[in-house]
């Protein structure tokens, strides 16, 4: 921080002893940035402010609040957030200390790991879906053989769907954070786990008091972005349940689609502009965070 | 190798196999189910077994030959769906390299601020952003095109990129530029040739993120393009739900197929992409 500040004193000098006129080298910065600075005006700024003025009467919000399908999304949203990203973040930090014993065939799972991240969602979350099949689905053909009954509807009852929507979106993004949190596990320097070793520290105090330490700050970095991204997560949620049954698995991500494709772009815009007091105080925090 | 280390080793890797084959299973199951599809005959694929008693090819072969009303234009969306991730690609290489550049190299004053627009963006749920580009590509007069899936997936890649080619570019030593800055070297001249060859690894890191990106995408894809034409495979696979009599067989045969390429990619530059990748999130 003070080294730039010293630095940029320097450079304004410099500049001012050349003139008032910017100096090639920043007329050639600004070149280069044109590109990105064109994307971010015209598909950021334009989209987002459009947005906020479609959505400024306040009537709209009234009667958003009437829908009891934005009261039930929001509730919804809500208890994926707590459930999902705390689960798969525990899940993630306890896989990512597997991943790091040196075996053949652990490297091997870890590289068939990736998968779920690595491929589409659309093949493997129908896959998924059609195994829920009530009739023909191999999980309730299953559950026959083995008990002479018939399985639940998974997707017909609402608090199961919402929960194999929360299993699915765990499905496809624990990969990433594993290996992130593999990645800051590898970071700490084996010296230290060799020491603790010889003192005879088991493997919870190695965990307890050189790992933990060591990526507690990685740890709620990643959680606190994974709560982004899962808020802006609509496969998971739109292609195992669709929204329903009569859309009551909705999440905010799904529900601004099903407005506009009720033809009601305003509402879309209000129940996204609705978040944001919740989004952008996390945002800010993390663009502090991860600018430095 | 005493008694007692013997079977402490034995019972380390016993409780390695307990969590490795669940974590295998659990992978692998919803991958395995699809593939099973794909080579079972119509019928048989419900049947619940583990494999098929005929396994066959034949779902392959009407994928391939277009031969249901639903894959009428299965390569036509397969190559929407190639043409638009080498695309965005390209588009996030060139708009991505050129801004870390300047932030980094060329020192550009508010290149923080342009740091900063770019995280701001990264940061922004994909979904929230997702209806007002939908509304924006309608006045730009770009739904349905290929430029309006190619540059919303460019808006949603390049802060991504520009943070990683940024934290790339910090490293290489400020040396380089002064000594081809001596011999004369314009910013053009040492973009192209000191700044590019060197950053040769975290470009193909960032071109195959931009590029998975995009062929993985579902909903911005789902929401610019509608002509049965103009659509990539996933929308054309999402509109198999639309239907009472999907042949899920066929569904499962050109999600498998289209799932292939970026495990391929993935694991071809699985190298670049966890050094790439990860190195910028280990720092938080």
């Amino acid at each position: 921080m003070t080294a730039s500040t010293v630095e940029d004193t320097t450079r304004r000098e410099a500049s001012r002893r050349v003139g008032f006129s910017i100096s090639a080298k920043q007329a050639w910065g600004l070149l280069f940035v044109a590109p990105y600075m064109a994307v971010f005006v015209l598909f950021v700024v334009f989209p987002v402010s459009y947005s906020f003025w479609l959505a400024r009467d306040p009537q709209l919000y009234v009667e958003l609040a009437k829908d009891p399908i934005f009261l039930r999304t929001a509730i919804n949203t809500l208890v994926f957030l707590l459930v999902a990203i705390n689960v798969k973040m525990v899940l993630a930090l306890f896989l990512s200390g597997f991943f790091t014993h040196p075996r053949w065939w652990v490297k091997i799972t870890a590289a068939l790991f990736v998968l779920p991240w690595a491929v589409p969602s659309i093949p493997t979350i129908l896959s998924i879906r059609f195994m829920l099949n009530p009739e023909w689905g191999v999980i309730n053909q299953l559950i026959f053989k083995l008990t002479m009954d018939d399985g639940p509807n998974w997707l017909n009852d609402p608090t199961l769907a919402m929960a194999l929507s929360m299993v699915v979106h765990i499905w496809k993004s624990l990969p990433f954070w594993t290996l992130i949190l593999l990645a800051g596990r590898l970071a700490i320097p084996q010296e230290i786990y060799e020491a603790a070793s010889v003192d005879g520290a088991g493997a919870w105090h190695r965990f307890r008091y050189i790992t933990w330490p060591s990526i507690s700050m990685l740890y709620v970095t990643c959680t606190l972005l994974s709560m982004l991204f899962t808020l802006g997560d609509f496969n998971s949620v739109y292609l195992l349940t669709g929204g329903g049954p009569a859309d009551l698995t909705h999440v905010l991500a799904t529900l601004g689609i099903r407005y506009l494709r009720l033809d009601q772009l305003n509402m879309a815009m209000a129940s996204i502009v609705c978040a944001m007091p919740f989004v952008l105080p996390l945002v800010f925090f993390m663009m502090k965070r991860l600018s430095r | 190798m005493t008694r007692g280390r013997l079977m402490r080793n034995v019972s380390t890797e016993a409780g390695l196999l307990l969590i490795g084959i669940p974590v295998l299973l659990w992978t692998l199951i919803p991958l395995y189910h699809m593939f099973l599809f794909a080579i079972s005959p119509k019928d048989a694929a419900f049947s619940g077994q583990l494999w098929p008693t005929n396994p066959t090819l034949r779902n392959f072969e009407m994928v391939f030959g277009q031969k249901h009303h639903f894959l009428y234009n299965f390569w036509q969306q397969m190559l929407n769906s190639v043409l638009i991730s080498v695309g965005t690609a390209i588009v996030t290489l060139v708009v991505a390299t050129a801004a870390a550049f300047s932030i980094s190299r060329l020192r550009l004053k508010g290149g923080r601020l342009v740091m900063n627009l770019a995280l701001f963006t990264y940061f922004i749920p994909a979904a929230f952003l997702a209806v007002p580009m939908y509304k924006t590509m309608g006045i730009y007069g770009l739904l349905n095109s290929d430029w309006s899936l190619v540059l919303a997936m460019v808006t949603v890649a390049s802060p991504y990129a520009i943070w990683i080619l940024r934290q790339a570019s910090d490293k290489l030593p400020v040396e380089l530029d002064e000594a081809a800055i001596i011999d004369g070297a314009s910013p053009l001249q040492l973009f192209r040739m000191v700044y590019l060859p060197l950053m040769v690894p975290s470009l193909i890191a960032v071109g195959t993120y931009a590029l998975l990106l995009a062929w993985n995408e579902y909903l911005y894809a789902f929401l610019l393009l509608s002509k049965d034409t103009a659509i990539t495979l996933p929308v054309a696979l999402g509109n198999f739900l639309a239907a009472d009599d999907s042949p899920w067989e066929l569904l499962m045969t050109a999600g498998f197929i289209y799932a292939l390429p970026p495990a391929a990619i993935y694991y071809a530059f699985r190298k670049y992409m966890s050094s790439g990748l990860t190195a910028g999130a280990v720092k938080g």
